[in-house]
Parts: structure tokens; sequence; C-alpha cells
């Protein structure tokens, strides 16, 4: 009962003070002034918003205006695509990693991953901007088969880039997930009589799907967060660019409702990801 | 269950297929930073240094260079502190709401970019707050403090509460126990957490869009800037090289001091 304790509790509220107040009153309440500003209303004259002028002319834009609909749908797809593609990239070599790699090379390849995980954002942006881009290496590459470069207009350059970026988020948990499980499971699965294929479907796999939510919670939220990459690499508008261009040019409570948005959508993720069990993997 | 030779090979294609994937365009912009030519032309038509010397006379580089050095320190420091008291007083104490605090520090990094951004760029002009370095500091700090906390919650876990008690017992009121006892067994996890967050800080890019003044720009900024203009791109490319060798530096470094405990998936 350390909280009885005079002295204890206020050593523990010396503690958390900092992280609380940092983390609780400005952050949490950087995303309630957000909140609000959705609800408030923009004064078309100075361009200001006006607080405390209730509204709700920006969700009704949002819902009218058939372009925001679009876009909206447009990167849920595009968080989906790219999620399943991460997916089917990731298992083999999260399961290679686990299962047949010997300690020393499992020890290499994780930190194989680890680098492209951690180096420069925009400069993994950056390099796939030039391979894809006219006179670049794929270009190079696929004109000896008599094919066009896509060139830097299409959408389907921000899915190959997107899958390129959060790839190594995929990975390490579907990694962590299969190497728990213990290998007496997979025995007793085949003395039971179950031939590989029957024991991967209905032992590994199962085990693993929490793997693969829990990486998936990272390449959906990266997706719908990023607006640089759909930038640089195609011409077409998510829900990060809508809300960029509106943040300081165009209008603030629009891109705050917006914002809502990926928000919900990651709550309502995060919420079945734990019924799921994919917090152990994280 | 024994894997079958067949699946073996195809496993082991898959995975030099998926390291190939992961590690070809850093490849690419590896040789691009050495190509003499003033154009993106592939395939490169010989061997240069010269950009390096450009780059690094190029007055805009360089102040971009000082900023992100001066934000990575004050972002990281302040991470330090913060994600140090977070994580001892979670895995030392009990208290009501103790389960929600890891989830409120890890908000910041589980919520899309856009908005950490946009709500504190909101926040900031809202209360009339001037954009600058500053505001630049708050912003990656915010998303810093997790990385520390993981790796210093990770090590208290592991450190043995015997020595505390003992000092303890030995007469030494809170303050001196943490800092003889629990402060040294917890060096090279604060070594490591601190070289993560300042990996993450310096090439963070979506927040920092966001918290940015007109005037203030960090190394990652001036690349997404600079590749609008063609003239610049030989520049980019080596900047951009030495920016993914000053990201992943950092890392390696945390996994050699720390093992394996550092530098997982929660950037």
């Amino acid at each position: 009962m350390t909280w009885l304790h005079p002295r204890r509790g206020l050593q523990l509220r010396l503690l958390l003070a900092g992280p609380i107040g940092w983390l609780g009153v400005v952050y949490l309440g950087a995303l309630l002034i957000l909140l609000l500003n959705a609800f408030w209303t923009k004064d078309s004259f100075t361009g200001r918003v006006e607080p405390f002028s209730w509204t709700l002319d920006a969700f009704d834009s949002l819902i009218t205006v058939e372009v925001y609909r679009t876009i909206a749908i447009r990167t849920v797809v595009m968080a989906i695509l790219v999620t399943a593609t991460d997916a089917l990239i990731a298992f083999p070599i999260a399961y290679y990693m686990a299962r047949i790699a010997s300690a020393r090379t499992r020890g290499l390849l994780v930190i194989a991953v680890l680098m492209p995980l951690w180096a420069a954002y925009l400069a993994k942006v950056y390099a796939w901007r030039t391979i894809i881009q006219g006179k670049g290496p794929l270009e190079w590459v696929l004109a000896p088969f008599g094919i066009a470069g896509p060139g830097l207009d299409e959408i389907a350059n921000t899915w190959l880039v997107l899958s390129y970026l959060w790839l190594p988020y995929m990975i390490l948990p579907i990694y962590a997930s299969l190497e728990r499980i213990p290998g007496s499971l997979l025995e007793a699965s085949s003395d039971l009589g179950a031939r590989a294929g029957s024991t991967f479907r209905r032992v590994i796999l199962p085990l693993a799907f929490p793997g693969v939510v829990a990486g998936s919670i990272f390449t959906f939220s990266l997706t719908l967060g990023d607006y640089i990459t759909p930038d640089l690499v195609s011409d077409t508008k998510f829900i990060g660019n809508v809300i960029y261009d509106n943040s300081s040019l165009g209008s603030l409570p629009l891109a705050a409702a917006y914002s809502l948005l990926p928000v919900a959508i990651m709550i309502v993720y995060l919420l079945v990801a734990r019924r799921l069990g994919a917090f152990e993997s994280l | 269950m024994v894997e079958s030779r067949a699946v073996r090979i195809a496993l082991r294609i898959a995975t030099a297929l998926a390291v190939s994937f992961l590690y070809m365009p850093l490849v690419i912009l590896a040789i691009y930073a050495f190509n003499p030519s003033r154009l993106l032309v592939w395939p490169p038509t010989g061997f240069t240094l010269g950009w390096f010397g450009e780059a690094a006379a190029n007055p805009a580089v360089i102040r971009a260079v000082i900023n992100s050095l001066l934000a990575g320190a004050l972002a990281t420091s302040i991470a330090l502190v913060l994600g140090t008291l977070a994580a001892y007083a979670v895995q030392r104490y009990r208290f009501f709401g103790r389960e929600s605090i890891s989830f409120l520090l890890v908000l910041p990094i589980a919520l899309p970019g856009v908005v950490t951004g946009i709500a504190l760029r909101t926040t900031f002009t809202t209360f009339g707050v001037d954009f600058g370095l500053m505001t630049i500091v708050i912003g990656h700090a915010t998303f810093c403090v997790v990385i520390v906390y993981n790796n210093v919650i990770a090590r208290l876990r592991r450190l043995p509460r015997s020595p505390e008690e003992a000092s303890a017992d030995l007469g030494a009121d809170a303050a001196t126990t943490f800092r003889r006892i629990t402060l040294p067994g917890m060096r090279t996890a604060l070594l490591s957490g601190g070289l993560l967050a300042f990996a993450l800080s310096f090439d963070e890019v979506i927040v920092t869009i966001f918290t940015a003044g007109p005037g203030t720009q960090t190394i990652p900024m001036w690349i997404y800037q600079a590749i609008g203009r063609p003239t610049e791109l030989p520049v980019v490319n080596v900047v951009a090289l030495v920016l993914v060798l000053l990201s992943v530096i950092p890392v390696w470094l945390a996994q050699r001091i720390a093992g394996g405990e550092a530098a997982s998936l929660s950037r």
C-alpha cells in the first residue's frame, strides 16, 4: 500500500509531474484544441479561426464535397493494400529468421531489417523518386523489354514506396511471434499425425496472426499519416495531403475535421487489435 | 516439424529477395552521390567526390545541419529526463492509472504523424507562440519520450531490487539510492535510449514541417524543398546519403551498447 505512505506519494507526484505535464497537458491539450477547431468558424475576411464560434460547416463540406469522400476511401484502400503487400513479403523472411536461420544468421538478419527501418525516411523516399523518374534506373531496366517507365504521376508508385517504407515494421513483429512458438507444440502436432502443411495451417499460422496484426498497426497508421510520399512519387492526393494543404493557407477547421478521420480509424483499429492479442507481439 | 528441402530453399530465396529490396534504394542513393553528372541519369558516368565538398560549403545546408543537431540534442535531453522519470515511476511505484501511462507516452507515435503535426501547429497558433527552433524541439521531444521510456523500463525490469533495498536499509534516502544505485545501473539503457531518440529526431520531417516557422529549416526539410530545384539534386544526393548514415550509426551503436532490448519497433 505504498500510495498510503505520505513520502512515497510525494515522490511519485514529483516523478510524474514532468511526464504527465508534458504529454497529458501539452500533447492531449493540443489534440483537444485540434478537436475544438473542427467545430469553430473560419472568418472568411481575415482567414483566422474565431474561437468558440460553433459550427458544423467543416463536417458539412467533408460530407457533401465528393472529392473529400473519394480521397478518404482512396487513403483507406491504400492502407489496406500496403498492409496486405507487406504481410505477404514479410511472412517468408520472418519465418526464415525464426525457424530456419542459425542463431548467427538470425542476429545478422535482425540488424539487416532494423537498419533500413531507422534510415532517414526522407532519404528513402527521395531514393525511390530517383529510381522511378524518367531516365532513372527503373526505366533503364525496363527499356530492353520494350516497357516504358511509369514516370512520377502513377498512384501505383505510392503503393510501391509505402510498402517499401513500412516493410520492416511488419517483419519484426511477425518474427517475434513466430520465434515464441515452442518447438514442443510443433512436435506434438506431428506426433498426432499432422503433416507439415496442416501443422503450418493449424498451429503456426494462428499463433503468428497476432504478429501480423501488430505489424499492421504500424503499416496502417503510417500510411494514413503520410503526405510526403504521395507528394514526391505521384500526383495523387491522400488524407494527409488535404490536411497539410489546409493547415496554413486553406481552411483550418476543415483540416482539423478531416484529421479526426484517421484518429477515429486508428482508435477502432487499436481496439480491435487489442482483442486479437496483438499488443503482446509489439 | 521439419520443413522440406524445397520449402527451405524457397524461403531462403524469398529472404534474399526481401533483403535486396530493403537495401536496393539505399545502394542506388549511394551510387548517385558519387556521380559526376549534374543530371540524375542512369547509369552514372563516372566517379567523383566533388559533390561532398559542394554540400559542405552550402550555407543553407550548414544552417540546416546546425538546426537539426540543436533540435536533436535539446529534444533528446528533454526526452531523457521525462522518459526516465516516467519509467522509474511506473516500474517502482504502484498507483492508480499506472497502465495508462505507457499508452499516453506511445500516443504521439501511434497516431498518424500528420495529426500530431497539425494538432501542435494549431495549438501554437491559438496561443500565439512564435514558430522556430523551440517549437520544433517541443514536437520532437513529445514523440522521443517513449523511446527513452521503453529502453529504461526494460532495464529497470531486469535490474535486481536487492541493492536498492540494501541502500535503503543502510539509511540512504530515496534520492541518494536513485543517484548512487539505480542510475548507474541504467547508464547504458540511457545511452542507447538517448541515441535512438536523437536518431529519430534527426530525420523526422512529417511533424517537423508543421512545427517549424518559415525561417527555420532542419536538414530533412532542406532536402524536401531542394528536391524541387533540379540544379541542387547532386547536393541532395550527398546530403541524403549522409542523413542515412547519421540516422543509422546511432541505432547501430545503441544496438551494440544495450543488446536486444534497444532499437525495437516502438520508434
